[in-house]
């Protein structure tokens, strides 16, 4: 894509201000997060405990939590780990689920063992799948990861044969294999790049809930160790302190919800904006 | 006909074959050895060796996979190592909160999800469409442990209109246990409303291009009829699908809101079970969550196989 396709996205793209806002409020999360020393404005670990669960303030506009904690800091850094994990999470599953959804909607003989697999996984609910991976593997970063990227990749299997079965019948297909073009070849450029649009809307949502399971999983005290600031650890610790402190729990939910609505009001721009049959009825 | 319930009858049978293969071998990744787990930290290795023997778990992978197939396939889903009891008799303890739960979850969820759907498809683009699209997306986007919390915190604790937590005392009343799931069921209801919504609206959508509705119009029939009657009744069928589906995921997939209101459910019991590795809790759990939600779907596939004569072939 030139120079000028990438202008016609976007502008396409955040023709709905709902769209553009959304986009705006997740890039502001992620660059926060990334910038997290430079911005924060305490230490996310600094602990003084004369100024513990004090009510939100001018020093502390988040308040703090039961150990003095800036709660503010901790969600700037938190954005860190939870949407790391959810980046993550997306990278495997999408490609994970679409090898093997292209090898599904393009090979018939890999495509009943590979959806049998699929509606076995899709038959236990995504929270229950991947707190027994968890459990399995050990509790860390890296397996919660992995355990996600296992629950969510039935789904972009899912879309990806979909369209594969769809593109695969259609002409210029046909046109490739005729005149002697690799199956590798066909799979990679022609059916690869005619199914991007629909894993692309996929991966936004995958994100939104990833970052969403991320928190359960934590919550739940099978997820990312607790000494690890996450949006869902910091929810999950300050839980008892709720009753005093509602701010403990309230802002590192906040984050949560926004960046989950934001990503999914931007997950339903691009698939307005990608679905042709929805652009036309438009 | 019966044949394609034979052949669904069939592919559930596969699909609960490949979930309690799954579940053998990703348990046997788990780190240590199970009975020396069950045993717990102060058993002598001859102790740890007599019960690896009676679990016939001394035997090589592949002859313990077929041996508890079998008992699977007979009904037996072994004994926790916890709660000293057969684990079908665990789950089935734990099964009444769970059940009305899932109930009184759907219950709202279909009856904020339906109207709303119906509604924004009817005046689709209009302002109360994005609003109710944007509701769906925000009711999607909230942790329900997150928002149990809040609510816990703002009408239990401080206004004290509901419990706090759990699910009654043992002998109480089944109104008083049902009061305990007003706050939970609230939350699973907001939360999952969202698809709900999301699949009415598409459904409507379609169904509400189609020619037979533009005759409807053609003949002067009543805009509010033609939605209720000749379009909501076509739409119906996906829409009940999406909601059978998502009360059998709910029957598992609430062990988050069992947890934050101290629900004694089959989530519960999972939860525990993982923090304790209680492994044949978590396996037998698995497989009886599976196998809810495959006979859910399969009833739904033979209830359009008898009522659609197009779903048929």
């Amino acid at each position: 894509m030139d120079l000028a396709g990438i202008v016609l996205f976007f502008r396409r793209l955040f023709r709905r201000k709902l769209v553009l806002f959304a986009t705006l409020v997740l890039a502001l999360i992620v660059v926060l997060a990334v910038l997290a020393p430079l911005v924060a404005p305490y230490s996310p670990t600094g602990m003084r405990v004369a100024n513990r669960l004090k009510p939100p303030s001018g020093i502390n506009w988040f308040g703090t939590d039961e150990f003095g904690r800036d709660v503010l800091s901790r969600i700037i850094y938190g954005g860190r780990a939870s949407l790391g994990i959810g980046m993550a999470v997306v990278i495997a599953s999408m490609l994970a689920g679409t090898t093997l959804g292209l090898l599904a909607g393009y090979f018939r003989t890999l495509d009943g063992i590979i959806m049998r697999m699929v509606d076995a996984m899709m038959s236990l609910p995504d929270i229950l799948l991947a707190i027994f991976l968890v459990a399995v593997l050990g509790a860390s970063a890296g397996n919660v990861v992995l355990a996600l990227a296992i629950v969510y990749t039935p789904r972009v299997v899912r879309v990806v044969r979909g369209s594969t079965l769809v593109v695969r019948e259609l002409p210029f297909v046909e046109a490739a294999r005729t005149i002697g073009v690799s199956t590798w070849r066909i799979l990679t450029r022609h059916i690869l790049l005619n199914v991007a649009s629909p894993i692309l809307v996929q991966a936004t949502f995958i994100f939104a809930y990833a970052v969403l399971a991320e928190a359960g999983l934590s919550f739940l005290g099978a997820g990312v160790p607790p000494e690890i600031p996450t949006w869902g650890t910091m929810i999950a610790t300050g839980q008892q302190y709720a009753d005093q402190a509602v701010w403990v729990v309230l802002f590192p939910g906040l984050a949560i919800v926004l960046s989950a609505l934001c990503l999914q009001l931007l997950g339903d721009g691009l698939r307005d904006m990608l679905d042709p049959k929805l652009r036309k009825a438009l | 006909m019966l044949v394609a319930i034979a052949r669904r009858l069939a592919g559930m049978l596969a699909v609960m074959f490949i979930v309690a293969t799954m579940v053998f071998f990703l348990t046997r990744l788990a780190p240590g050895d199970p009975a020396s787990l069950m045993l717990g930290d102060q058993a002598t290795a001859a102790d740890v060796a007599v019960l690896r023997a009676t679990y016939g778990l001394d035997q090589p992978l592949l002859v313990q996979y077929v041996l508890w197939l079998k008992e699977i396939a007979s009904g037996n889903l072994g004994q926790s190592i916890f709660l000293q009891r057969p684990v079908l008799q665990a789950i089935a303890e734990r099964a009444e909160p769970t059940f009305f739960l899932a109930l009184f979850s759907i219950l709202i969820a279909a009856l904020i999800g339906i109207p709303s759907g119906i509604a924004s498809a009817v005046w689709r683009g209009d302002r109360l469409d994005q609003a109710v699209s944007a509701g769906a997306m925000l009711a999607a986007s909230i942790p329900s442990f997150w928002l149990g919390l809040l609510l816990i915190q703002f009408l239990s604790v401080r206004l004290g209109w509901f419990p706090v937590a759990g699910y009654g005392d043992p002998g109480a009343s089944l109104g008083m246990r049902l009061y305990h799931l007003v706050l939970p069921a609230t939350v699973l209801g907001i939360v999952n409303s969202a698809l709900i919504t999301r699949f009415t609206r598409a459904s409507m959508l379609d169904v509400l291009s189609e020619d037979y509705i533009r005759t409807a119009r053609a003949k002067g029939i009543s805009e509010a009829r033609i939605v209720l009657r000749h379009a909501l009744g076509n739409a119906l069928v996906p829409i009940i699908t999406v909601v059978g589906l998502t009360a059998a995921l709910l029957v598992g997939g609430a062990i988050i809101t069992e947890t934050v209101f101290g629900l004694p459910g089959i989530g519960n019991l999972v939860v525990s079970a993982v923090l304790r590795r209680d492994y044949p809790v978590i396996q037998g759990a698995l497989i009886v969550i599976a196998g809810i939600y495959v006979i859910i779907n399969f009833a739904i596939d033979v209830i359009y196989t008898l009522v659609d004569p197009r779903v048929r072939t």
